[in-house]
């Protein structure tokens, strides 16, 4: 009897596509066939465990316990990958241990920021990552901050808490990557001496985690002044004070750390994983990169500026698909599609905008909407709707009619989900990400995309789960504008005036695969 | 009007042609990172071309005689190498300007502050961008490494021993060291360049202006000169090749099965140390990953083009349900997109995060699949992309890359199990009115 394919027990096709599939022959007893999970039909609820998460997917291959021989392969390959048991819930990632990334530098140098839009891309690309901020946890201690006179150097008792506060952050970063399935923690911190660094160090080494400094140093007066107004005048420690005060506190707040700052140094610190960031970007220092992650995070931090700019979102005008509710396809624009074209030519003249770059996918109704703005555009193909494979061109209640299983585990996992022969918002994610990076580089840009895009692209801007990007509202003939300020980003939604249809559907209370059509259907949007 | 909507396809096209302008003392790997740059920025796309000025003395004084030549007081010499900079520049403008060329490599020492103002100046007159890429070592084990790989079968030593040659190169070495004014942090600080330490250990990043840096330097930090090997192979035959069908997602036949365990056996002699196995996330690359029964990853960056509405036809099928698409292929076949698939220049798109990590990582084996693997094959090989489409990756066979000087070694090692053939010449009649027969004149044999 052949051994079985599809690993998971509760998959309901375990048993009749494996014999279909594999093909193996029944006689052969002897040989134990490992068959891929990946066999198991598009429809197997349980088939998402299996797909690409990042760059590289790794495919868990747990096999059937009832067979012997079976299971010591299955040690061996928990043994190569070490001892950590894969969870069902989540692939394992190319790394094999986790990375503690640990910010170094003097107050007011961009490490929170750093910190905070670093953790967001990673989890976006869909690396489990967090942020520890020790100030966080010093203010949990403290409860309440007098001056600066805290920070002094020979205030013992201050000392004292911070080191307390530091090893408890410490505490949470292993419980994270130990027990919560964390791949990557950002300490952030001033860790400016280096002894504070050989502690974190000897802590990561303990732990099997691997560490990469990201050291921001800037002198420009100008920058800190402003990062002082911008971050820290509205922090909980600053509450009961003016302006001036505050800024007077922060900066004698600085001059404690100053003394003993002892920076990275490229002839005693050799032999660690850095990079050193010098004057907002201007000039990196980069040492010793060990992985593939830690190559990415360079790449991304190498990337990102603070210059101030803006990013216009937006959808093509309504199409004759749209109009029709049918999803994807390749139409055209309808009248009030044009129209809007129109007003959003207008909407960029208005507003006046240095340098606008347009960005639009390969698809007729992006480009026709660009078209009407008379500038110059681009095409990026990642910028493509995504591809909904056997539901092209279909409407939602066509396909709840030909492929009813399917649009209920769409319902069930909408971002896992991948349409049969077509791509899931998972995918969508790993196709956007060099827009995303070259949208860092770039300033004031106006992406022309469609509704599942830009979802992505505004969770990345905005911080949104897994869960919640592809529920995004991202009406027609709106346009979202992205200004990143303080640590985020604030969004204004601008209606340009000109109705269209909804294309909307919200997930539906029941998303059984045995759930009557009207059911189905509850949330599904208007149209012709 | 063509002029107000410019419709770039790749974000990577800068408004205006780069200059990149090697820095260092012989033997630092400056012409290996030309030729590996250039190499990569050619198959992303961006026109690029190494300008080695060492060829261009070589063809100035036809003759080399010994270090003598490179002394810095060397007035004749100096004046002659003043010259070849100088055509080399004018190369580069015509390069730009009549090539359609957007990056040029300047592979030269490059060593005072006064040959790279020279350069900046040129560059500004014209409207160029500069980056400077500098490689520092002073590891004189890996310079050793360095002399005895390249310079000793360089024409300058064609008839000279080894001991002499290495002698005359390290003489020849220490004429530049006297003059040799690094970039330097305070004084250069307006330039935009990578300093590269001891072969990629450390690297100073300053003022990346644009995209094609960005990605120029990203490249840089990923490639390293550790001795490994890359295996790439197609998966086992499918069910799908026997009927002479494209694309699908089948799995092996018998035969394919027994490819597939005679690459287990053929990995297991190789002994290669820290194997590791990626394939793509179709069926028939999973199910030959599974007999070398060792962990793999799977990539949907390796997946097969995508032949959109031609999935699963023979090529006879295409010709009679498509025949004006089945002839614009054979025209173009680079860059013919298939209705509701791909192309193969979509797919370079594609695997270009393959070919970066391929670079970060070092003994690796890649099932892949046929166009698939063409790509991977052009990038390492440097084929262009009219030969990209034609390249031979027949089945059951490994093809063993090994970097070895500027290029890379390859072996190809049929495992004796026998296949089909998949491979499609072009044929002479590539009109969209040709006849059946012409059209499918070169398609090989199936069920």
């Amino acid at each position: 009897m052949c051994v079985c394919v599809c690993v998971f027990e509760d998959c309901p096709f375990r048993f009749e596509n494996c014999k279909k599939q594999h093909g193996v022959d029944d006689n052969k007893k002897s040989s134990v066939i490992l068959v891929a999970v990946v066999l198991c039909p598009q429809s197997c609820p349980l088939r998402r465990d299996r797909e690409q998460v990042g760059v590289a997917a790794v495919l868990r291959t747990r096999i059937c316990t009832s067979r012997p021989e079976t299971t010591s392969v299955l040690r061996r390959d928990a043994a190569m990958r070490g001892s950590k048991r894969c969870r069902r819930d989540r692939p394992v990632c190319m790394t094999n241990c986790p990375t503690l990334i640990v910010m170094v530098g003097l107050p007011a140098r961009g490490k929170t920021y750093i910190s905070k839009k670093l953790t967001r891309y990673l989890n976006w690309i869909g690396v489990p990552t967090k942020e520890f901020n020790v100030g966080q946890y010093r203010r949990e201690c403290l409860k309440i901050y007098k001056n600066f006179e805290f920070f002094r150097p020979d205030n013992e008792e201050g000392l004292k808490i911070r080191r307390q506060c530091a090893l408890s952050a410490l505490n949470d970063v292993r419980q994270y990557l130990c027990m919560e399935g964390g791949q990557v923690a950002v300490f952030d911190a001033t860790n400016t001496t280096r002894e504070r660094r050989d502690t974190i160090t000897r802590f990561a080494e303990q732990n099997g985690f691997k560490v990469f400094f990201v050291e921001s140093v800037c002198e420009d007066p100008d920058v800190i002044a402003e990062n002082i107004v911008q971050v820290k005048l509205g922090s909980p420690d600053y509450i009961d004070c003016n302006t001036e005060e505050a800024v007077a506190d922060f900066m004698k707040r600085i001059k404690c750390y100053e003394n003993s700052y002892q920076p990275l140094d490229e002839g005693l610190d050799r032999e660690l994983s850095y990079i050193k960031i010098m004057d907002v970007g201007r000039r990196y220092l980069v040492n010793r990169v060990l992985d593939h992650i830690q190559s990415r995070i360079v790449y991304y931090l190498m990337n990102i500026h603070i210059t101030p700019r803006s990013i216009y979102l937006c959808r093509h005008g309504e199409s004759d698909l749209n109009v029709r509710g049918r999803i994807g396809g390749d139409s055209g624009l309808t009248s009030r599609g044009k129209e809007y074209a129109k007003s959003l030519g207008h909407f960029i003249q208005e507003q006046n905008i240095k340098d606008l770059k347009v960005w639009t996918s390969q698809m007729k109704r992006t480009i026709q909407t660009a078209e009407a703005l008379a500038v110059p555009y681009e095409q990026w193909k990642a910028l493509n709707e995504i591809d909904a494979g056997v539901c092209e061109e279909m409407m939602y209640e066509e396909i709840q009619e030909h492929f009813p299983l399917e649009f209920a585990l769409r319902d069930q996992d909408k971002y896992r989900y991948r349409y049969p022969k077509g791509e899931s918002y998972e995918d969508l994610v790993q196709r956007l990400e060099p827009v995303i990076m070259e949208l860092e580089r770039q300033e004031n840009v106006l992406v022309i995309c469609h509704q599942a895009v830009m979802r992505c692209l505004l969770a990345y801007f905005l911080d949104k789960s897994a869960e919640e990007l592809p529920y995004l509202k991202c009406p027609l003939h709106t346009v979202l504008k992205l200004t990143p300020v303080a640590y985020g980003c604030k969004v204004e939604s601008i209606f340009l005036n000109v109705e269209a249809v909804n294309t909307h559907r919200d997930k539906p209370e029941n998303v059984d695969i045995s759930r009557p059509t009207e059911e189905a259907l509850l949330t599904v949007p208007a149209h012709q | 009007d063509p002029e107000k909507v410019k419709k770039k396809k790749f974000w990577w096209f800068t408004n205006s042609p780069t200059v990149i302008v090697m820095v260092g003392l012989p033997a630092r790997g400056k012409t290996y990172i030309s030729k590996k740059l250039a190499r990569y920025l050619n198959w992303i796309g961006v026109n690029t071309a190494v300008f080695n000025l060492g060829q261009y003395r070589r063809e100035a004084v036809q003759t080399y005689k010994n270090y003598e030549f490179f002394r810095p007081d060397n007035e004749e010499a100096m004046k002659i190498r003043r010259n070849c900079a100088s055509n080399a520049l004018t190369d580069i403008g015509a390069y730009f300007t009549k090539e359609q060329g957007q990056v040029a490599v300047f592979d030269a020492t490059n060593t005072t502050r006064e040959r790279r103002g020279l350069i900046l100046s040129f560059a500004k007159e014209k409207g160029y961008k500069v980056f400077f890429v500098e490689s520092v070592c002073d590891d004189p084990d890996i310079i050793e490494q360095n002399i005895m790989q390249v310079k000793l079968s360089s024409p300058d030593y064609e008839n000279c021993d080894k001991e002499e040659a290495l002698e005359d190169f390290l003489k020849r070495i220490e004429c530049y060291k006297m003059t040799y004014v690094p970039l330097d942090e305070e004084k250069d600080r307006h330039l935009s360049y990578i300093k590269i330490f001891n072969v990629g250990s450390r690297y100073l990043v300053n003022r990346v202006q644009d995209h094609i840096q960005s990605r120029i330097v990203y490249y840089l930090m990923n490639i390293h000169v550790t001795p490994r090997s890359i295996y790439l192979s197609r998966h086992g035959e499918s069910d799908l090749n026997l009927l002479g069908r494209i694309g699908g997602d089948s799995g092996l036949s018998t035969r394919g099965q027994m490819y597939a365990s005679a690459l287990a056996a053929f990995v297991q002699s190789q002994s290669i140390r820290d194997l590791k196995v990626w394939t793509s996330h179709m069926k028939r690359t999973i199910q030959t990953a599974e007999a070398l029964g060792v962990p793999y990853e799977q990539w949907k960056a390796l997946n097969e083009i995508d032949a959109g509405m031609c999935e699963e036809m023979t090529y006879e099928e295409i010709q009679g349900h498509h025949p004006e698409e089945f002839a614009l292929r054979d025209q173009d076949k680079y860059r013919y997109r298939y209705p509701k698939g791909e192309s193969y220049e979509d797919m370079v798109h594609r695997l270009e995060p393959v070919i970066m990590e391929l670079e970060r990582q070092e003994n690796v084996l890649v099932i892949c699949h046929q166009a698939v693997m063409r790509c991977l094959l052009a990038y390492f090989l440097d084929k262009s992309a009219d030969e990209l489409p034609y390249l031979r990756c027949p089945l059951h066979t490994v093809l063993k890359l090994t970097p070895v000087a500027y290029g890379c070694k390859v072996e190809s090692i049929f495992l004796n199990v026998q296949a089909v053939n998949t491979h499609r010449e072009k044929p002479p009649n590539v009109d969209i009115n040709r006849k059946t027969e012409d059209a499918l004149q070169t398609v090989p044999e199936h069920v």
